[in-house]
């Protein structure tokens, strides 16, 4: 629970320091987690433009998994892959 | 100060405005409002202002462009009326939120429906919860007072809110009356520059306005406003101090006319004061111990110092151009709650007059008068209507 009182926080609740969504875990929402298959991958990188929170990772140009951390499990990656390479699997449920 | 001339309450705000030359004006025109930002879009045209000019496509429109240009840093002003206002209701609640210190005419306007054009003040009362200040003009000099006054204590950063500079419609807006501006050095001065807080545009000091809160902050930044608008009633006061002295004209938050030794008061806002004077003149010269007080600043509602005009007396009529029907009227519930402590409080009756433009005859006020010294009259009254 927040405990900063009114005087103290900045004027109408700006948000005055850069790139502070990193500390909102977004993937405390997630009911569904995509997972992706790798054999069917071609690395188009779709995923990583069209995710919302930035929780596709690339690295050397290659798709190489989520960061469930602030995955929030919308589908938008699995329902954009053009080979179908990414399922939305049920949290919770193996 | 410069001669006195004939002008209506429109042009008086478009003349403030053109002196205070605000970075951006962003506006729909309705009626009756329309001759403000009529001529103020002339002034832009013919490069008498270095303004920026937004036609929007509607209210919501113009007043949510005029966050966006007061979160970029910007000095800002727009008008509306009636209906317009009632389609800015969710902006106006995000701009007071977000804490833009934009300054908005209103030419006070009854509410559709029946549709109607003429004077009431339900548009403004249905901001009254919003976070806004609300400053209300008796005629054409005090729109034009009110307006550069609004500016100096909407940016005041104590205050930091938007503020409606209310008009009465038609009666103000549209009738010819005589005003004296001050010089526009005058006006500068006293405006100041605008100093703007952590404006987008600055980019080395990336900010984000208006995110979302969720339980645990909503409670905290809406008790920001309440905050402001308790330190405003100060600046409001030091404003109107500083302001008498560059114009001679002395305004108080809340305005006592012979009411010192009056047993009876009256309580209006807007032009049927100088009507409410009239008659507490008539009054007196037959010896009757009657007094009245103009509101001027109704947001944030200035309890201590109505409480203290209405102290000992024996009864008090409250004068609404609008009505909350089922209850009382907005003015009357703000008399009450300052009175609430008084020991011994007056009698105080609720009269509803004047919706949707019907005239306010003189004599009607007389016997509004009468009523109360004869200790008669239900707590809300409907004057003059047909029942
Ligand atoms: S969109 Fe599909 S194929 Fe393209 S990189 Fe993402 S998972 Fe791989
Ligand atoms: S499910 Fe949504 S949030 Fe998660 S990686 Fe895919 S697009 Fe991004």
């Amino acid at each position: 629970m927040a405990n900063e009182g009114s005087s103290s926080l900045p004027a109408g609740g700006m948000i005055i320091e850069a790139g502070s969504s990193k500390k909102y875990k977004t993937g405390e929402w997630r009911a569904q987690r995509p997972e992706v298959d790798k054999a069917k991958c071609t690395d188009c990188l779709t995923c990583w433009i069209y995710c919302p929170d930035n929780s596709v990772m690339v690295k050397d140009e290659k798709m190489v998994g989520f960061k469930y951390s602030h995955c929030k499990g919308c589908g938008i990656c699995a329902n954009q892959c053009p080979v179908k390479a990414i399922t939305m699997k049920e949290e919770g449920v193996e | 100060m410069s001669e006195p001339m004939a002008i209506n309450g429109d042009m008086a705000i478009a003349m403030a405005w053109k002196q205070i030359d605000p970075d951006v004006v962003a506006a729909y025109p309705i009626t009756p409002q329309t001759i403000i930002v009529e001529a103020f879009s002339d002034f832009v045209a013919n490069g008498e202002v270095n303004t920026e000019y937004v036609c929007a496509e509607s209210e919501h429109s113009a007043l949510t462009i005029c966050v966006g240009a007061s979160a970029a840093g910007a000095r800002v002003a727009t008008a509306t009326a009636s209906a317009g206002l009632a389609f800015m209701w969710e902006m106006l609640y995000v701009t007071a939120s977000m804490r833009m210190p934009i300054i908005m005419a209103v030419a006070n306007r009854t509410l559709s429906g029946p549709i109607n054009i003429h004077c009431d003040h339900s548009d403004a009362m249905g901001g009254r919860d919003s976070g806004w200040l609300q400053l209300f003009g008796e005629n054409v000099q005090e729109a034009y007072d009110n307006t550069i006054m609004a500016f100096r204590i909407a940016e005041d950063m104590r205050v930091r809110l938007p503020i409606m500079t209310c008009l009465d419609g038609f009666i103000i807006t549209h009738a010819l009356e005589r005003l004296e501006m001050l010089d526009d050095k005058t006006v500068k001065d006293f405006v100041g520059p605008f100093r703007p807080v952590r404006p987008l545009l600055d980019v080395k000091q990336p900010t984000t306005y208006g995110p979302l809160a969720m339980p645990d902050y909503y409670y905290e930044l809406k008790y920001q406003v309440q905050a402001s608008m308790d330190a405003a009633l100060d600046v409001a006061k030091k404003t109107m101090d500083d302001f008498a002295k560059v114009s001679g004209r002395k305004y108080h938050l809340a305005e006592g006319y012979r009411t010192e030794d009056a047993d009876y008061v009256m309580v209006a806002m807007g032009s049927t004061a100088g009507t409410m004077r009239y008659v507490v003149d008539q009054l007196r010269a037959q010896g009757k111990k009657v007094g009245a007080v103009k509101v001027r600043l109704f947001r944030p509602f200035p309890a201590a110092d109505v409480a203290k005009l209405l102290e000992g007396k024996k009864a008090v009529a409250v004068m609404d151009r609008a009505m909350s029907p089922g209850t009382g009227s907005p003015l009357y519930m703000d008399v009450l709650q300052s009175i609430s402590r008084m020991k011994d409080p007056p009698r105080v009756s609720n009269y509803v007059y004047g919706l949707g433009g019907r005239d306010l005859i003189p004599g009607q006020l007389t016997e509004v008068f009468q009523e109360i010294m004869a200790n008669k009259g239900d707590r809300i009254n409907f004057m003059g209507v047909r029942k």
